[in-house]
């Protein structure tokens, strides 16, 4: 018999990040790998049901690469353990994901951005939904923007770099995910941030994130400061750190731009979205360096495994940023928008405090990919 | 009510792929058009099971909930589609809706699991296998409207209840496989 041999979400998230080249047998059923599976664009793909192989993996054998390495995946991990060692019974070497879509659905990858005066600004990278949020670090202190709900990996992260936690942001009200922000600060004793425009119906306190919000941390003080960019959400702010890193939040991706409608109001908040990117952004030095709370393709994830590009290039080559039509610009983003994300009314809801469901009530609502962007 | 089951399967606390790998087993051993009631605590098992279901050409009736259990119910192949209608009369899933108001006597030879999670209002469930032993809670003078999911064996309960002297008996075609009227659970 040959090897079966696990992979965690880490494994894999070095290999998409590395380009290699993987072969995905997805075991999951049809409509949940039609719906969602990991991404990456050196990575080839079979989804074959768990169930249609209880029978036997002989027919399938032949259907598979030789010279490639073999990941069986499924949503949690038993059918993959299962049809990874038939198949290994047949003898191919295989691999399988441990804890499967939800393991990677929950996988941060922490990518450095840059230096800091006194620190560095980390970006983490959610491969399997496309979130990504930001710790900044100086003399000590830490920052996080846009967290995601596995608050372990936050604390932890900061716990080894021996900095604690000050601040929590959240840039908007997020309706795709669910935030970490709130249950970090408590953790930690940090303020947790949002925007008050945003945060009229939370049922918790919070610091009013407003333009102009300066926050230092660290002794070399570097600042974060809030720039109001409504558009995605009424809220919607941006971060300017140590005026070389623009935090954009779900206004301005690499490849996109922010969707208007999330919390039903896209005819309200187009003008909104058209002033923040196209005067307000603008307005702003050229060379800052745009990091988003999101990637949607993963065209737009560079080598090191970052989300980030020049401001002065999205102006030149992100098409959202191009369309000198006010009428297209509006059709554009309030008309044959992609889907809503999954549960995202419920999502906003436990992102207010107003719904409190169990982890792995969390973890269905997250299930699928994000959908927050608007592409030309 | 508690639904029939033919038999029942406990898959509580296992974890995905063995609901599904259990029920193949299960449902290896059962007769067709019989009903396996699943037991289960995997969430997933219901998406599973629905497509697991549909490719291998059983019935997915349905599930509930109770607590943190799921029971679904599924009925085993029974190659209905294939046989042929043969009781002559007949009536059609519309015209039957319009007769609903008269108080007609709509006979459901589903099996109960099937009847339970929808059937049109006012219908009595009488399955096919137990429809020989229950004819008296019947009335043979009024008109009777026999339904199942495809009109199969509504055909074969039609010709059993008219060579027991009832007098106006209707096959309902197709059934409720395609019925968009009024439907009510129990």
């Amino acid at each position: 018999m040959m090897a079966v041999t696990a992979w965690n979400a880490a494994d894999v998230a070095k290999r998409v990040i590395e380009k290699k080249d993987v072969f995905v047998l997805d075991v999951r059923n049809e409509d949940a790998f039609a719906d969602w599976k990991i991404e990456s664009d050196s990575f080839t793909y079979k989804n074959v049901p768990y169930f249609d192989l209880l029978d036997g993996v002989e027919e399938l054998v032949p259907e598979l690469p030789k010279d490639k390495e073999i990941l069986v995946v499924c949503a949690k991990v038993g059918s993959s353990q299962m049809v990874a060692e038939m198949l290994a019974d047949e003898g191919l070497d295989v691999a399988y994901l441990e804890g499967g879509m939800k393991a990677w659905s929950e996988h941060l990858e922490p990518v450095k951005i840059g230096d800091l005066p006194g620190g560095e600004l980390y970006q983490f990278v959610r491969l399997g939904k496309g979130c990504l949020s930001y710790m900044a670090i100086s003399n000590g202190e830490a920052a996080i923007i846009d967290a995601t709900r596995m608050t372990e990996t936050f604390t932890s992260f900061a716990e080894e770099k021996n900095v604690t936690i000050k601040h929590v942001f959240d840039t908007h009200l997020h309706a795709d995910h669910i935030s970490g922000g709130r249950e970090i600060a408590e953790k930690t004793g940090a303020s947790y941030w949002l925007p008050p425009a945003d945060a009229e119906e939370v049922v918790f306190d919070y610091e009013k994130l407003t333009d102009g919000t300066s926050v230092a941390i660290g002794e070399t003080t570097i600042g974060i400061n809030a720039l109001y960019s409504p558009g995605h959400t009424i809220g919607s702010t941006s971060f300017v750190i140590d005026n070389r890193f623009l935090l954009s939040g779900d206004i301005l991706f690499i490849d996109s731009i922010g969707r208007p409608d999330l919390a039903g109001k896209a005819e309200d908040w187009v003008g909104d979205l058209r002033e923040t990117l196209y005067t307000r952004y603008r307005s702003l030095a050229e060379d800052l360096i745009v990091l988003p709370a999101h990637f949607m393709i993963m065209d737009e994830v560079q080598d090191d495994g970052s989300v980030q590009e020049k401001l002065g290039v999205l102006f030149k080559e992100n098409h959202g940023l191009n369309i000198e039509n006010e009428e297209a610009f509006r059709s554009l983003v309030t008309e044959n928008l992609p889907p809503q994300p999954n549960s995202h009314q419920e999502i906003r809801q436990t992102n207010m405090g107003r719904l409190n469901p169990d982890d792995e009530k969390k973890r269905e609502m997250e299930i699928g990919p994000n959908r927050c962007a608007v592409k030309a | 009510m508690t639904i029939k089951a033919d038999q029942t399967l406990d898959a509580k606390g296992l974890a995905c792929p063995m609901p599904i790998v259990k029920t193949k087993k299960a449902i290896g051993t059962m007769e067709p058009g019989r009903v396996l009631e699943i037991q289960a605590t995997d969430e997933g098992s219901l998406a599973d099971l629905k497509a697991w279901s549909e490719k291998g050409g059983h019935q997915y009736i349905g599930t509930k909930r109770d607590g943190d259990v799921l029971i679904h119910y599924v009925r085993k192949s029974s190659g209905e589609e294939k046989e042929e209608i043969t009781f002559p009369h007949t009536i059609s899933n519309e015209e039957l809706q319009q007769k609903l108001e008269a108080g007609a006597q709509i006979v459901d030879v589903r099996e109960s699991a099937e009847f339970a999670f929808r059937h049109i209002p006012g219908a009595v469930s009488v399955p096919l296998g137990e429809l020989e032993d229950r004819m008296a809670e019947l009335d043979k003078s009024k008109e009777t409207y026999v339904v199942c999911r495809t009109g199969n064996r509504s055909d074969l309960a039609a010709q059993k209840l008219e060579a027991n002297q009832f007098q106006h008996v209707k096959n309902v075609v197709p059934g409720m496989s395609k019925w968009d009227g009024p439907v009510e659970e129990n």
